[in-house]
């Protein structure tokens, strides 16, 4: 079935692939888009750019979320910025440095055409956004503002101060909102998907889960667009939002989607520690803040015990006391190396017995250095909310005491396997933004992910869905009473039903935190063979007590956050056991996975090009069966592939 | 730390609904307001299954419903009235930014749903808050296709006026301004949308249609008249500023006098 994966990456040079690609695509004539329905799941930037347009062209868009209106997708929560190859700062980059920046970022697992692709869009992206209203920081002039971010040498990167997802998402709900006043767009907020339905071998419809009445409801399509965003949740403890899941993207893998990458996870090294087991969510702080902010540990260990015990503050260590052990082993990107690095480099210190905290796990960010430099109003413009965000966590001011930090789970580069037109292996079935895999390879550079959900939902999807729904407008609508629809909504109500007849003892999130804590230890920052092993059986284990054992209070007619949760909770454990594989498959370092067993001398990842340079795409073969692996072998023609570089 | 928790329940949105008052111990002070209610809810659903305590009369209405998503002061989902304040005791924070820590050791403390006629309850407390979806649907927004922009430097913006609208556009949807006003107003969020969009060059040509249909949506929707008292500026975890409703009737009445 290898032939399945067809990647469709036109031939040609490679700043002519998306021109070449577009010519070739057929078009749908605005009599036509009328006559075709078009279901898009998860209102983030991806899906809510993409609903947007796509209503816009005159199609028949339905759109679905779970929150109680569009605009809380998670995308809101993004703080730093979004990349564009602008070169408003002069500083010669460029749509190639974009995309090599991007590529090596990625350490060479992800596809070449695809970020292309992407660097190439990044710029009409910014003046999409200014032309919506979004209000991005300003110089005095009134031009554009930038700042850098992560593994970059250049200043690409577009803000509205700590907030730049929230002003994005706006403007993408505010198109949304625009197109559903006009009638092109009908939206469904507090609606679930729970199923993906084939008819055909195509994918027609969804069955989604009305959450206020608590009633399975069914709906056709031509085409149907997943855009739920990434599966961090399966630690428990992430900095997603609270009901950021999985649980599509397992629905449409159940039902013949390939799985790619899953192992490649995102540890974001600039997160608020955990503080207690109360806790059930970790806080980001901005990537923006390594700009100015100097990380660091003590040099002597004395002075790590007394900070332990609180005898000293940090402020108190002496400069030559300090170890500002990413300026001393990646001089040339300093605190600015890529998150996977940073995240690495934090927990080797702090594994080394020199973390700053009680628990041992972190280090810290301080501003001493930048607040004398620039003064305190200067500070305050850039990083302001963040300040305030952090002091009101944790009780702490930075402007007199370092910040504390530690790695967290953050975002997957894993997904929906897609092709170029981001079609997944079903037919009609699309994956945009954090749901597919496509463009971050091993680790995804910071101001990365809004550029993509916006490409993706602005620029790609709806240009190269209609090379499929040409062919379909003659086709009649879909018939949500066709067995399809029987029996896929049956197996659902079947899943509900099965949940509440367990009638156990323990709670979702008890079960829940069980697998994160199985995650976070196994199949966390450093991985071995035998430790993914534990993973797996360990996964097993725990979903067999959660079958015996879990409650899920109420009843299904309801309102009912348990039954949500607890229908999650089932996904999670899928995608667990699949990261755990492919991580336990691929015996190599790169980017966000480490392998205990491929490190270089120094600890750096160490890749394997000869046996490793595929996407591996995962088949599902049914419930007791393994899933099937797929490679999608990963060419570079374009750019020489190199050991990551940023010490000099 | 321990609390007494006065709760507001209701099965659905024609329940009556009543408070029940739960004990809880052993939180500790840098607990978040909202993890101390999933702590609560794990506990309501072990005493739901023990027979003994169901006995007692502990528990009869299961986990407590609340909206929650981020928790981290972004998305606007969670919407707790609190000791008879939106988003409790601390300022410019919403619910899950507010900390135990900010509570006496033994208090009882009340919560509740926002309650407004805009914003029907939909369980214990949760509500609906599409309403503020349909008056954004009516007008908030500028009318630019996908694709047709100009490179977005030829729209300069002094620095000072991209602050302004970015104040106003800091604007998280939550409701807290509509749960706080004795009116029932939703000025601050309709003049937080107008304004920030009325600062930039780009939203100028749609100002006017703007301002009238968001207003118009606004009545029609059964929110209150603003009598200025402020409050909500007070009680906005964003601290957005009156000034706001100052420049909506601005646009609303030069709209009003240009017809």
């Amino acid at each position: 079935m290898a032939d399945k994966l067809i990647s469709k990456i036109p031939d040609g040079p490679l700043a002519e692939k998306w021109t070449k690609r577009k010519s070739e695509i057929h078009l749908v004539s605005p009599n036509n888009r009328r006559k075709l329905e078009i279901i898009v799941v998860g209102t983030g930037l991806g899906g809510a750019s993409a609903a947007a347009t796509l209503g816009e062209l005159g199609y028949n868009v339905k759109v679905f979320c779970i929150s109680d209106s569009p605009r809380r997708a998670h995308s809101i929560a993004a703080q730093g910025g979004i990349n564009a190859a602008k070169n408003y700062q002069n500083d010669n980059d460029s749509v190639y440095r974009l995309f090599y920046d991007t590529i090596k970022g990625g350490d060479y697992r992800a596809r070449e055409a695809n970020v292309y692709r992407l660097a190439e869009v990044s710029a009409a992206i910014i003046d999409q956004c200014v032309a919506q209203g979004v209000p991005f920081a300003r110089e005095y002039g009134g031009y554009l503002a930038n700042r850098s971010f992560g593994g970059v040498q250049v200043s690409r990167t577009f803000y509205a101060r700590g907030q730049t997802g929230q002003q994005l998402l706006l403007g993408a709900y505010a198109a949304l909102n625009r197109q559903i006043a006009a009638g092109t767009v009908k939206s469904y907020p507090r609606y679930e998907m729970l199923d993906l339905v084939i008819i055909g071998g195509q994918a027609k419809g969804i069955i989604a889960r009305n959450l206020v009445t608590g009633k399975l409801e069914r709906f056709g399509a031509h085409a149907v667009v997943i855009a739920t965003g990434g599966y961090g949740n399966t630690y428990f403890l992430s900095t997603n939002a609270m009901n950021s899941n999985g649980s599509a993207a397992v629905q449409c893998y159940k039902k013949g989607a390939y799985f790619a990458n899953p192992a490649f996870a995102q540890i974001h090294p600039t997160c608020i520690p955990v503080h207690g087991d109360q806790q059930c969510k970790l806080t980001l702080m901005s990537e923006s803040l390594r700009n100015d902010g100097r990380i660091w540990v003590p040099k002597k260990m004395e002075d790590v015990l007394k900070l332990r015990k609180h005898e000293i503050k940090a402020s108190q260590i002496p400069e030559e006391d300090r170890d500002y052990y990413l300026e001393r082993r990646y001089p040339a990107f300093g605190n600015l190396v890529p998150r996977d690095v940073a995240s690495r480099a934090a927990k080797e210190r702090c594994d080394a017995g020199f973390g700053v905290n009680e628990t041992g796990k972190a280090v810290f960010l301080d501003f001493s250095e930048a607040i004398q430099r620039l003064g305190h109003q200067r500070v305050a413009e850039r990083y302001g909310n963040l300040f305030d965000m952090y002091q009101k966590i944790t009780n702490s001011s930075p402007w007199e005491e370092p910040m504390m930090i530690y790695p967290a789970i953050h975002y997957t580069m894993g997904g929906i396997w897609v092709d170029y037109d981001l079609q997944t292996t079903v037919p009609g079935l699309y994956a945009i933004g954090e749901a597919n895999f496509s463009d971050h390879g091993g680790n995804r550079l910071g101001a990365s992910a809004l550029m993509q959900g916006l490409a993706d939902g602005y620029f790609i999807l709806p240009v190269t869905i209609a090379d499929y729904l040409s062919h379909k407008f003659s086709e009649p609508k879909t018939d949500i009473n066709a067995p399809e629809f029987d029996e896929a909504e049956k197996a659902v109500q079947k899943r509900i039903d099965d949940l509440f007849a367990i009638k156990g003892k323990d709670t979702v999130d008890s079960l829940h935190k069980k697998l994160g804590n199985i995650m976070w230890e196994y199949v966390g920052m450093a991985r071995d063979e035998e430790g993914l092993k534990t993973a797996l059986k360990k996964i097993d284990e725990l979903k067999e007590e959660f079958y015996k054992n879990v409650c899920v209070p109420g009843s299904q007619f309801e309102f009912n956050q348990e039954l949500e949760k607890a229908l999650r909770l089932e996904d999670f454990f899928e995608i667990g056991k699949l990261m755990a594989r492919d991580a336990l498959n691929r015996t190599e370092s790169c980017g966000g996975h480490f392998r205990i067993e491929s490190q270089t001398e120094e600890g750096e990842a160490k890749r394997d090009d000869k046996n490793f340079m595929y996407v591996s795409a995962w088949e599902y073969k049914g419930e007791q069966a393994e899933p099937e692996l797929h490679k999608e072998p990963l060419k570079y023609e374009f750019i020489e592939v190199k050991t990551r570089n940023y010490k000099d | 730390m321990d609390f007494n928790l006065k709760i507001w329940r209701q099965k659905n949105a024609k329940d009556k609904g009543h408070f029940e008052t739960y004990h809880i111990s052993g939180i500790e002070e840098d607990a978040s307001f909202l993890e101390m209610l999933d702590i609560l809810n794990e506990q309501l659903i072990r005493e739901g299954n023990d027979p003994v305590a169901v006995d007692r009369g502990c528990q009869s209405s299961g986990p407590v419903s609340f909206d929650h998503d981020c928790r981290e002061g972004i998305c606007g989902a969670c919407s707790l009235f609190i000791d008879g304040r939106a988003h409790g005791p601390d300022d410019h924070v919403t619910t899950c930014q507010l900390f135990m820590r900010h509570f006496k050791d033994g208090a009882t403390i009340t919560v509740e749903p926002w309650r407004s006629a805009a914003f029907p309850v939909i369980k214990d407390l949760v509500v609906d808050r599409t309403a503020f979806d349909k008056i954004l649907q009516a007008g908030g927004f500028i009318s630019v296709r996908t694709g047709s922009a100009q490179d977005a430097n030829n729209i300069l913006i002094p620095h000072d006026k991209a602050e302004e609208s970015m104040d106003a556009a800091a604007c998280v949807g939550c409701g807290a301004c509509v749960a706080t006003c004795k009116n029932g107003s939703a000025m601050l969020f309709v003049g937080a949308r107008v304004s920030s969009l009325a600062l930039l060059p780009q939203g100028r040509p749609e100002a006017a249609r703007r301002a009238k249909a968001m207003v118009a949506k606004m009545d029609e929707l059964g929110f209150g008249n603003c009598t200025n008292t402020r409050a909500c500026e007070m009680e906005c975890p964003k601290g957005i500023s009156v000034a706001h409703i100052a420049r909506l009737n601005r646009e609303f009445l030069s709209a009003k006098f240009s017809e």
